[in-house]
């Protein structure tokens, strides 16, 4: 099907000729050999490329022909071939641009790949050869764009995005509209009143001009994405922009089909506008309904993948592309459909699927975008190369003005509107950006080639006032909009990762003001906002979500995501190793949980007087324990420790932390810190392994807490007296170590029978349970 | 009529001045506290206990004693009253107002350590300047509280690791024996910088004057 797509006859042609040489250079070397084997050799070259049959005839008897023992068939493999060579060349071209310092960061990865394309493009129509077309609407439209939206969908922030949606709808809707017209409208009256010579621009009809404004007039996903991902201007303003550019899709289509139609027809009625208002309401909500069907059936079937994790990303995908598909079909929106897909199925089907399946999704996905979005900006260049080009200055500087001065009113006069409703007003700097931001890209592009030139003849006018535009905002805006960000002291992203602190005031801020607002006695947007959760949370998660997570509150979800993002990047540094941190911190558990005046210090340093009997049954359970603990580190390395929590499901998961929490009441609960004595290898092992509870209670951000703990490698603990190691421990005073008398009211176990509690104590501390849940047939905590 | 009105602005300049409200708003809000007080002069908290739709919210206790608490008056008193006014209800939803396009950076920052004050009073409920252990337990148990049991579970270990965070960032370096008391305001400041209160803790008052729209009611 590609076929058609990429020309057999043009890019390609170099490689087949030189492959005939060679081949011609075998068939004469076989002929001066005896020919081998059997009588009927079949004929392997198989297609009706004529200069081969006549070559092996002239080198073979009448009878058989030579075995081909080596042979050239280009055209069997040739579009898989020269499509996997773009991708080949976008992909290098990539890597190119970030090993060469400077550049990166002056100019935009979008100009330097459409710069190659331009190059490419040139390059082979020097070689004599026809461009291909590759910007081929179906070729853009079925297979380049869909990744980079789902990317986009499946990632879009929700809580910024619905809180601006009013706003976002208002640029998307009346912006583009009010941009169509004004282009369309303004460039009809300009061609009309062409002084002098009666050019071609007389003839262009009011539709055709409104036509090519509707195009022109379109945000562009794509470019906007690949200019505003080098900016990193604060979330407002990025969803501010990208939000319209996905939205305006909607409006687009409707125009677009709207003046097709009727620009064949002549004339616009103003039932005709009227039927497009409705045609629009039923494109943008018809897309989003098809996506939120799919997506909710994508988070259904993720229910059930508890058994086959390794195909759940597929599901994703392939849901996803089918919402797109299924809009397109029915000419509703595929962009917006794919984005209620992505949306709607995001954070059920997250709590669903493995850790590694939501990796998978989320590299296989920028993946995909990425080389998309290369491969559209390099195809945008070679498509210039091509043409076909018809240049009129008056059209084209006309038509640049005209966007740029239509996008300033339109953004400056719905502000004017909008900021009657917003709290949160949009200054004049956000202004400036949100106009400045307006890139067009390859949609336009794609739209305009889809014209059809009979109907439409000045089409190739218009494709290169198009390219112009386009060329304009990405290279002109896109590389200009950086410094113009700097100078305007525009906020900024902000980096801080999301910490426990914030999220939780995050909720309960969310509650504060939907208690407000009840106070107050009016329905304001918290109210929706928390019966739309509530109504979630009741219903629509006990269908899609899995097991026990169904019930989870969101607070304790991204409470246990942090957790384990902690615990992989704990284990990635490898284990023991100095963690990344800004500021290092001594902090831990002990410092915070409240002291009680300790016993009579005395006895807390005495050796414990334990009876025979008991010193060798904590012998003997040491000794085994500390085996077990051996074996497994043996068989870890940094892979294996992450394999395993990951792959049982999270209820297990959530079972053995209860287990955990059970060990740490009856634990002292000094969590490992620094200061670990480094002369005692058991210890350090011992903590190395220690219980997921420790690692947990490090806080997320930048200032985690140093474990300066030496990943020893696991000696035999056999000649380690271990109880000299106690004695060692006690010595060592104001160590993380430090066995402090158990703590009354936080839930730790009761003092009792001092020796014995204190050395159980001692024993927990060094037979720690061995890593995050590695190992499943240990059910329960090994105390004695 | 015009005199009426007069006089109502006159009323109300007072509060205009402290709280930041137009009058319309004050005069809106001014009807909703006589709806729940059933036009008495003063509201309890029984009254705001019985609204209806406050009764999902899981920190419902603790935006009532809000309302009632001294230290949200802005005159340096504490404890907390048995019923309040319309101008003490005023004072606390004043904490819910947006920043406009003229507001300054210095007006952000007060406005922003205003609100941050705000809901640290929420969590300091004895009031001895720092919120502590416990005080922090107990707000994130208030907050999963409409969670069921996996709620309460969870809730003590993410206290604690909260707690952990707060005192790892503001205090990096605490011997083993130093004993982090409790977060103080300017730890808080620090921790919810990120958050931007001036721009998200407000609600919508309305500015419409509804008693327009009811022709022929006469109002006060």
């Amino acid at each position: 099907t590609f076929h058609k797509y990429l020309d057999p006859s043009g890019f390609g042609k170099s490689l087949p000729e030189q492959g005939l040489l060679l081949l011609v250079v075998l068939v004469l070397l076989e002929g001066s050999v005896l020919p081998l084997g059997a009588a009927s050799s079949p004929d392997v070259s198989h297609q009706d490329d004529s200069h081969n049959h006549k070559v092996a005839d002239h080198g073979v008897n009448a009878t058989k022909k030579v075995f081909p023992v080596l042979d050239v068939d280009y055209h069997h493999i040739q579009t898989p071939f020269e499509i996997s060579l773009w991708v080949l060349l976008a992909s290098l071209m990539k890597l190119g641009f970030h090993l060469i310092p400077r550049l990166s960061s002056i100019v935009p990865e979008s100009c330097l790949l459409i710069v190659v394309g331009l190059l490419v493009g040139g390059l082979i129509k020097l070689a004599g050869e026809q461009v291909p077309p590759v910007l081929d609407s179906r070729l853009f439209f079925l297979c380049l764009l869909p990744p980079i939206i789902l990317d986009a969908g499946y990632f879009l922030p929700i809580r910024p995005f619905m809180e601006n949606v009013g706003t976002i709808l208002m640029f998307a809707v009346v912006g583009t509209v009010w941009n169509a017209f004004f282009v369309g409208g303004l460039l009809y009256a300009v061609c009309q009143i062409q002084p002098a010579n009666p050019s071609s621009l007389h003839s262009i009809e009011l539709l055709h001009c409104l036509l090519f404004g509707s195009i022109i007039s379109a945000v562009d996903p794509v470019a906007v994405l690949a200019v505003f991902e080098e900016i990193h201007i604060n979330e407002l303003l990025h969803i501010l922009v990208f939000g319209e550019s996905l939205l305006n899709d909607a409006v687009t289509v409707v125009l677009y089909h709207l003046f097709v139609e009727y620009a064949g027809v002549g004339t616009v009625t103003v039932m005709d506008g009227f039927l497009g208002v409705i045609s629009f309401l039923v494109v943008a909500l018809g897309g989003v309904l098809v996506g939120a069907i799919y997506g909710i059936l994508a988070a259904f079937t993720s229910r059930f993948t508890s058994h086959t994790r390794v195909i759940e990303p597929l599901f994703v995908f392939v849901y996803s592309y089918m919402a797109y598909l299924s809009a397109e079909m029915f000419h509703l929106s595929g962009i917006m459909a794919l984005i209620a897909c992505g949306a709607v199925m995001r954070p059920y089907v997250e709590a669903n699927i493995s850790h590694k399946s939501h990796t998978t999704i989320k590299y296989f996905l920028k993946m995909w975008s990425s080389v998309s979005e290369t491969l559209i900006f390099i195809f945008l260049g070679v498509a210039t190369v091509d043409g076909p080009h018809s240049w009129n200055w008056t059209f084209v500087t006309v038509t640049v003005i005209l966007c740029l001065v239509a996008r300033v009113i339109g953004v400056v006069g719905l502000t004017y509107i909008i900021n009657k409703f917003r709290i949160v007003k949009l200054t004049t700097k956000d202004q400036f950006i949100v106009a400045y931001g307006g890139l067009r890209g390859a949609i336009a592009f794609s739209l305009g080639f889809l014209l059809d030139q009979n109907q439409f003849a000045h089409r190739k006018m218009f494709l290169t006032a198009i390219i112009t535009v386009i060329f304009f905002t990405v290279f002109v805006q896109g590389m200009t909009i950086k410094p113009l960000v700097e100078l305007l002291a525009v906020k900024k992203k902000q980096e801080a990762k999301r910490s426990i602190n914030e999220e939780i005031h995050t909720q309960f801020l969310d509650h504060l003001l939907t208690g407000i607002e009840d106070i107050c006695g009016h329905y304001g947007h918290h109210h929706w906002k928390d019966k739309l959760n509530r109504f979630n949370k009741k219903y629509v998660k006990k269908c899609l979500i899995a097991g026990e997570r169904s019930k989870e509150p969101q607070l304790i979800a991204f409470y246990h995501k942090m957790e384990m993002k902690q615990a992989i990047e704990l284990v990635e540094s490898g284990g023991g190793v100095k963690l990344p941190s800004a500021v290092p911190s001594t902090v831990s558990m002990q410092n915070i949980q409240p002291k009680k005046p300790p016993p009579a210090k005395a006895a807390e340093r005495a050796l414990p007087q334990l009876p025979k009997g008991r010193e060798e049954e904590i012998r003997k359970i040491l000794r085994s324990n500390l085996q077990r603990t051996r074996q497994r580190l043996r068989s870890y390395n940094r892979h294996t420790l992450v394999a395993d929590p990951y792959e049982d499901g999270f209820s297990d998961l959530l079972i053995k932390k209860q287990k955990m929490i059970e060990l740490e009441k009856k634990m002292n609960n000094y969590l490992t810190v620094p200061a670990a004595p480094p002369d005692s290898p058991t210890m350090c092992r011992a903590r190395l392994a220690s219980d997921p509870q420790a690692y947990s209670m490090k806080p997320v951000s930048d200032s985690v807490p140093v474990i300066q703990v030496d990943l020893a490698s696991p000696q035999s603990p056999d000649s380690v007296n271990v109880m000299d190691e106690f004695r060692r421990a006690n010595q060592e005073e104001d160590q993380g170590l430090m066995m402090k008398p158990p703590q009354g009211s936080s839930g730790s176990n009761k003092p009792g029978e001092a020796d014995t509690t204190r050395d159980q104590q001692r024993l927990m501390r060094c037979l720690s349970d061995p890593g995050p849940s590695a190992d499943e047939d240990e059910d329960e905590p090994f105390l004695p | 009529m015009g005199a009426s009105q007069t006089r109502s602005e006159h009323k109300y300049q007072d509060l205009m001045d402290k709280t930041g409200f137009s009058v319309e708003q004050i005069k809106n809000l001014h009807k909703r506290f006589e709806q729940l007080s059933g036009n008495e002069e003063t509201i309890s908290r029984e009254n705001l206990e019985n609204i209806p739709a406050l009764a999902n919210n899981p920190i419902r206790r603790q935006i009532i004693g809000a309302f009632f608490d001294k230290r949200n008056q802005h005159q340096n008193e504490v404890g907390s009253f048995e019923e309040i006014g319309f101008e003490q209800f005023l004072m606390v939803m004043s904490h819910f107002r947006p920043p406009t396009l003229k507001t300054t950076e210095e007006e952000r920052e007060t406005m922003r350590k205003e609100k941050l004050r705000f809901l640290f009073n929420m969590h300091d409920t004895d009031n001895d300047g720092t919120i502590t252990l416990e005080e922090y337990r107990k707000a994130v148990e208030e907050l999963l509280s409409k969670s069921g049991a996996i709620g309460q579970e969870g809730a003590k270990a993410i206290a604690d690791a909260a707690m952990l965070e707060v005192a790892s960032t503001n205090v990096p370096h605490m011997a083993p024996d130093d004993f982090y008391e409790g977060i103080t305001f300017e730890h808080f400041e620090q921790i919810l910088k990120g958050l931007e209160m001036e721009s998200r803790m407000h609600i919508r008052f309305l500015d419409v004057d509804t008693t327009t729209m009811r022709c022929g009611r006469s109002t006060s």
